[in-house]
């Protein structure tokens, strides 16, 4: 703790606090939960309407023969995409976070109380539709998706880079329109690749099921992965 | 817009810190914004502007420090800083890095207190 002299009365005193310490203890202790449950966390983010909720609804239906999957589902006001969830006929839960504008640790952490994560393979947990403020949180969440989808345009990562530079994957969904809306794929991998180098890309589609297999594939070997490193 | 929920854990922080301090007075605040914090300086100087009211800081100023941002190189095995978010490419041999190691900070760092 080091002070200086500003005038004879007031003092500058060192802090040195992080402000998001408290979401970050509850956060460091779900990873740890989950790391002991070997349970896979995938978070999703992205604009409202970009798709999460049909690409998830998509995801698992087709995992839910081969793993034991469960969500949670961040929704300002309304229980339609938990409900839509609920038709895959796997665990989930509604986060209603009223006028929060993101999801918290303190809000997962609540949200799971009464599920045994031994029980679970994958655990995806669908953030609120904003590519601003889920950035500054941390879920505990091992791999989080960004997603936009070809209707929002190739520019959206330059225009919430942050969101971008803290996601481990990209999806580009809705590929099934890519044509009629002209998407230039090569400046939407520029785009990324700028303000986030080398994360990998996946453009999907949840309609056509086009991408769905890569994904599919992807998932399992980082489920895998992350048991063996246990 | 998360700016006023981040103000109003500064607050707290400033009093917890007061109180520790046998509830000195706080004539500022400083805090250290990363450009990939997440955080817009412009929208948390006004939310803090609502978040102290009523509180024991109320009298308090916010300084905002911006950090740097700053990669590191796997090519060079440097640490540089860069000049924005659109730019995260080592100065020196041109390789992108994603490996950032300043530029997410959210913190406070001190505080001006009158005793």
């Amino acid at each position: 703790m080091t002070s200086q002299t500003c005038s004879p009365q007031t003092r500058l005193v060192e802090v040195r606090t992080k402000i998001l310490k408290e979401n970050d203890v509850v956060a460091r202790s779900l990873r740890q939960s989950f790391r002991e449950a070997g349970v896979y966390v995938v978070s999703l983010v992205s604009s409202p309407g970009a798709g999460k909720t049909k690409f998830l609804e998509e995801t698992l239906l087709l995992l839910r023969g081969k793993y034991r999957v469960a969500a949670l589902v961040g929704d300002l006001a309304t229980d339609n995409d938990a409900r839509r969830l609920a038709r895959a006929e796997v665990p989930v839960k509604q986060i209603t976070t009223g006028t929060t504008c993101h999801l918290e640790a303190e809000m997962v952490r609540t949200a799971l109380a009464g599920w045994n994560l031994r029980d679970l393979d994958l655990l995806f947990i669908e953030n609120v539709g904003n590519l601003v403020c889920p950035a500054s949180y941390d879920l505990g969440e091992n791999l989080r998706l960004v997603l936009f989808s070809v209707t929002e345009g190739e520019d959206k990562p330059l225009k919430y880079p942050t969101i971008f530079n803290t996601a481990d994957l990209a999806f580009i969904t809705k590929t099934d329109l890519a044509e009629v809306t002209e998407f230039d794929w090569a400046a939407a991998r520029q785009n990324i690749e700028t303000v986030r180098p080398e994360m990998p890309i996946l453009g999907v589609s949840a309609k056509s099921g086009q991408g769905m297999s890569d994904w599919l594939e992807l998932i399992g070997l980082r489920l895998r992965q992350s048991r063996e490193h246990v | 817009m998360h700016e006023l929920s981040i103000a109003l854990s500064i607050v707290d922080i400033a009093g917890e810190e007061s109180d520790r301090r046998g509830g000195v007075a706080v004539l500022a605040v400083h805090v250290k914004l990363g450009p990939l914090s997440g955080v817009v300086k412009e929208a948390l100087t006004s939310a803090y502007e609502l978040a102290r009211e009523g509180s024991p800081v109320a009298q308090s100023r916010l300084v905002i420090e911006e950090a740097p941002l700053v990669i590191r190189c796997a090519q060079c095995e440097t640490e540089e800083p860069v000049p924005s978010v659109y730019d995260l490419r080592c100065p020196h041999c041109g390789t992108p890095s994603a490996d950032v190691v300043s530029g997410r900070e959210l913190e406070v760092t001190a505080m001006e207190i009158q005793e």
